[in-house]
């Protein structure tokens, strides 16, 4: 491994020396828009909807073909078409389906993936209550008069003369 | 109280049913939205006679697939042979569009592979694939004669798929029709 360690670190060295693509050559980093709040509408919305070849990442961060063709979708719909965000969501969401919507309708389809969490907290505290609850009333002196006085007297003996005797 | 004791089991055995069920499903098939609907309509120039156009227009009363391919898409090869042997073997009308492209690769495809298809239209910038919700290639949509669509199929089509679900599907679209 010792051998291996000066290479590591050469390898290292080369992969900071070498500088990432010109990222100024990107057609998509030369974008213009009319104002900021309009530049800031279109990140908004380009993480609200999902890529639907990696389907973990949202349209700005994906670098799929697809995202790539839906970010300029996006871009002329909003800034050449002046499209509200809404219309721009329909207009994917007619084609590509609710999939695309990072945060989906609240409708019969969906109702079990937005309640679950919330009745399953419900349960889960359902279950917390009566288990304390049991476990109160189990937790009542369970000792006689009687008991009480040999567990004190066995307390009282020296432990050394009990384990002889 | 013995009953208590199977709770955790229960719940545990529960839990591994809906996570086995939830395995069993792809995720990569999103349901299209454009089932039932009318195909989105499209007039591209065909692939190997760019003077000429095809669309859904030119198939108005038909039963028909729409295949979306590319040559650059890598299942679409093992696509193809199952959609020759539609073409050859049965009376299936297959309509191509060829989805970000280049002509000449698209050309060289059909020559040497063969071509099933009526026609393909030609779609270099993927407009057309943005309408119809296409993100795999290769898809197959099953039309029906007033223009709707009735299946999409995401991924190559097998010869399995082909025989047990649209040739019926295409059979019972056809019965309707007349």
């Amino acid at each position: 491994m010792t051998r291996f360690l000066p290479l590591l670190w050469a390898a290292f060295a080369l992969a900071l020396a070498v500088p990432a693509p010109a990222a100024d050559s990107d057609p998509e980093d030369l974008r213009q828009f009319r104002s900021e709040t309009q530049e800031a509408r279109y990140w908004d919305l380009l993480g609200q909807l999902r890529c639907l070849v990696c389907q973990n990442q949202s349209l700005a961060s994906s670098d799929a073909e697809l995202a790539r063709d839906l970010r300029d979708e996006v871009y002329t719909q909003l800034v050449d078409k002046q499209k509200s965000d809404e219309a721009i969501i329909d207009y994917l969401v007619e084609r590509y389906g609710d999939f695309v919507l990072y945060r989906p309708p609240f409708e019969p389809t969906t109702y079990l993936l937005w309640i679950g969490p919330f009745l399953l907290l419900a349960i889960g505290f359902g279950v917390l209550a009566t288990v304390v609850r049991r476990r109160n009333r189990a937790a009542e002196p369970a000792l006689s008069e009687a008991e009480r006085a040999r567990v004190a007297d066995l307390l009282e003996t020296d432990s050394d003369e009990d384990s002889r005797a | 109280m013995r009953a208590k004791v199977w709770i955790p089991l229960v719940v545990f055995l529960a839990i591994v049913a809906l996570l086995g069920v939830g395995l069993t499903m792809d995720p990569e098939r999103v349901p299209s939205p454009l089932i039932g609907k009318p195909v989105p309509d499209f007039t591209l120039p065909r692939v190997a006679d760019p003077d000429r156009t095809i669309g859904p227009a030119d198939l108005k009363g038909q039963v028909y697939l729409l295949n979306v391919w590319a040559s650059w898409c890598v299942a679409c090869r093992q696509e193809h042979p199952v959609l020759m042997e539609a073409a050859r073997d049965t009376d299936l009308t297959i309509v191509g569009l060829d989805y970000k492209d280049e002509r000449g690769a698209a050309v060289r495809w059909l020559r040497e592979r063969g071509d099933p298809y009526l026609a393909s239209g030609f779609d270099p910038q993927g407009k057309v694939g943005i309408d119809l919700g296409v993100y795999g290639v290769p898809e197959t949509f099953v039309v029906d004669a007033e223009g709707i669509v009735r299946r999409k199929f995401v991924g190559a089509v097998t010869r399995q798929q082909l025989r047990t679900e649209i040739l019926p599907l295409v059979a019972k679209l056809r019965e309707g029709q007349s």
